[in-house]
């Protein structure tokens, strides 16, 4: 029974996952394309809505092509690599409270790993292979840049992730996620009670999931196309699917770490019926990971891409000595506090 | 400039704290950026809202038809001076009056490139650039349009024939 529960959270979690990351793609053409004065894709369908279904069917419907000298296997693998990675950070997030279905009481959540938080930096580095190795199995310069570039820029900028976010387990004391949430009871969320570690998870995340300011290793000014550049048909699908799904990971992410969770301040005091309660924190999830998504892509149309050596030193000269700062400040504060 | 004919040095304000913190500055970005959302769009919904160009307009050349017949005399001034090589004339004479006409005239739209020289040349007036622009075909043969393509009645011309008198 249990082994159902779960697979049949895995389906829907799954299904509901794939298609909101289908729609986030027409969202960001459709809110670029405001932003630059145009209208977007809205031929498909009724304004566009059936476009991620034409997208997909475009990308199976094309050739796959393997570069002469390149390394086959790690061609093929790398695409899986990145995907997989972007996936499995889902299934520890915890998107809702328990709720009660046919007499069983059902954890929103996949899978309550008790070590949630390390599972999560765990699973996003492993994120960088799938990129790196794309690069250097394409065996082409523009792609083998933009792997060497993924590389550097993630292990700089998930120093800084890890290090703001033990800010939050020093509030919370413990690493399981649906945990964490609880604590930010109330207004009690971790953005306001961490700013410092606020923006700086906010703008390591940036940088893990490749997107600008720091879409270094896929600048199409300067590398053709980074790390992808050797890709084709449905692997190709595969990375633009992993990059936002890591957005919509991330985006989770900073919900579940930052912004609250499923929470809704105060809303056990407005006497809904415990499903109904259940069923608008969800909603609440969903809402704020969305937002999230927004803020991302309203700052790619934003802001221009960093520099190499810029965002270096932001990595290393900033983010890791605020980061550090943060840990100090919540220490010393939860000694006065306790 | 100072009264002494001496530059005066102006240094550029340094960024204040706020700028530099760049945070503030992104969301002044943002608020810019999505502002735009709002504005009205550039966009033309082509098949539905259609262009019409000016006089002034280069489209496909076509020849002018005048009382039922062509004007062209079959020079093959503008076979010769086409630079793509795209149109072939081939004459023969005729009742009318102007004693000579093109038994064959055939423009490749492959290989036109629309720069109106063969407008330019022609002293019949007989060949102008129209407003056409929707040039798409399933074959190479397709794309080569004989006279029966090519023929347009003079009164359908008017805007590109005035054009003409007027800035030529
Ligand atoms: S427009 Fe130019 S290229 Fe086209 S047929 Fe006339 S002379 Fe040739
Ligand atoms: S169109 Fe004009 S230039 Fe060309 S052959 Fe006829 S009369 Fe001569």
């Amino acid at each position: 029974m249990d082994i159902l529960i779960i697979l049949i959270k895995i389906a829907v979690v799954l299904v509901a996952f794939l298609t909101t990351v289908a729609y986030v793609v027409l969202l960001e053409r459709r809110l670029a394309a405001g932003i630059q004065n145009r209208i977007g894709p809205n031929r498909v369908g009724w304004q566009g809505v059936l476009q991620p279904l034409a997208d997909v069917v475009k990308l199976v419907m094309k050739e796959d092509i393997v570069p002469v000298n390149a390394n086959r296997f790690l061609h093929d693998f790398a695409p899986i690599i990145s995907i997989i990675a972007a996936l499995v950070t889902f299934a520890v997030i915890p998107f809702g409270n328990t709720i009660e279905l046919f007499g069983q009481q059902i954890k929103l959540q996949i899978a309550s790993v008790n070590i949630g938080v390390l599972f999560i930096l765990a699973f996003a580095s492993l994120g960088v292979y799938g990129v790196t190795l794309s690069g250097w199995s394409s065996n082409n310069k523009y792609s083998l840049l933009g792997g060497l570039r993924a590389a550097a820029q993630m292990i700089s900028y998930e120093l800084s992730m890890g290090l703001s976010i033990i800010g939050i387990i020093m509030i919370a004391g413990t690493l399981e996620l649906d945990k964490i949430v609880a604590a930010q009871h109330g207004w009690m969320w971790n953005c306001i009670l961490q700013p410092i570690g606020f923006i700086t998870f906010v703008v390591a995340a940036f940088a893990e999931t490749n997107r600008t300011p720091f879409d270094l290793p896929e600048a199409e000014q300067e590398l053709v196309a980074g790390y992808h550049t050797e890709y084709t048909g449905l692997k190709f699908g595969l990375f633009y699917l992993a990059e936002y799904a890591n957005m919509l990971t991330s985006s989770a992410l900073i919900t579940t770490l930052y912004l609250g969770g499923w929470q809704i301040p105060y809303a056990e005091t407005f006497g809904i019926e415990p499903f109904w309660l259940s069923v608008f924190q969800v909603m609440a999830f969903c809402v704020k990971t969305i937002l999230v998504v927004v803020f991302f892509i309203v700052i790619r149309w934003t802001i221009p891409r960093f520099r190499y050596d810029q965002l270096m030193k932001l990595g290393w000269k900033v983010m890791l000595p605020l980061s550090v700062l943060n840990i100090l400040l919540t220490g010393l504060v939860l000694l006065f506090l306790n | 400039m100072k009264s002494n004919g001496q530059l005066k040095i102006t240094h550029k304000k340094d960024l204040s704290f706020f700028e530099k913190l760049y945070i503030t500055e992104i969301f002044k970005g943002i608020k810019l950026t999505l502002t735009q959302v709002f504005r009205p769009k550039f966009t033309r919904q082509y098949p539905e809202e259609r262009w019409n160009p000016p006089a002034s307009f280069r489209g496909r050349p076509v020849l002018v038809e005048q009382d039922g017949v062509e004007r062209c005399v079959a020079c093959g001034l503008c076979a010769r001076v086409c630079p793509a090589l795209a149109i072939e004339v081939q004459a023969s004479e005729t009742e009318y009056w102007k004693e000579r006409y093109p038994v064959k005239f055939e423009i490749n739209m492959l290989r036109c490139i629309f720069c109106g020289f063969c407008e330019e040349v022609c002293p019949e007036e007989a060949i102008v650039m129209s407003k056409e622009y929707e040039l798409t075909f399933y074959s190479q043969e397709e794309a080569i349009f004989g006279k029966d393509k090519l023929l347009v009645p003079a009164e359908k011309l008017k805007d590109r024939l005035e054009f003409l008198r007027k800035y030529r």
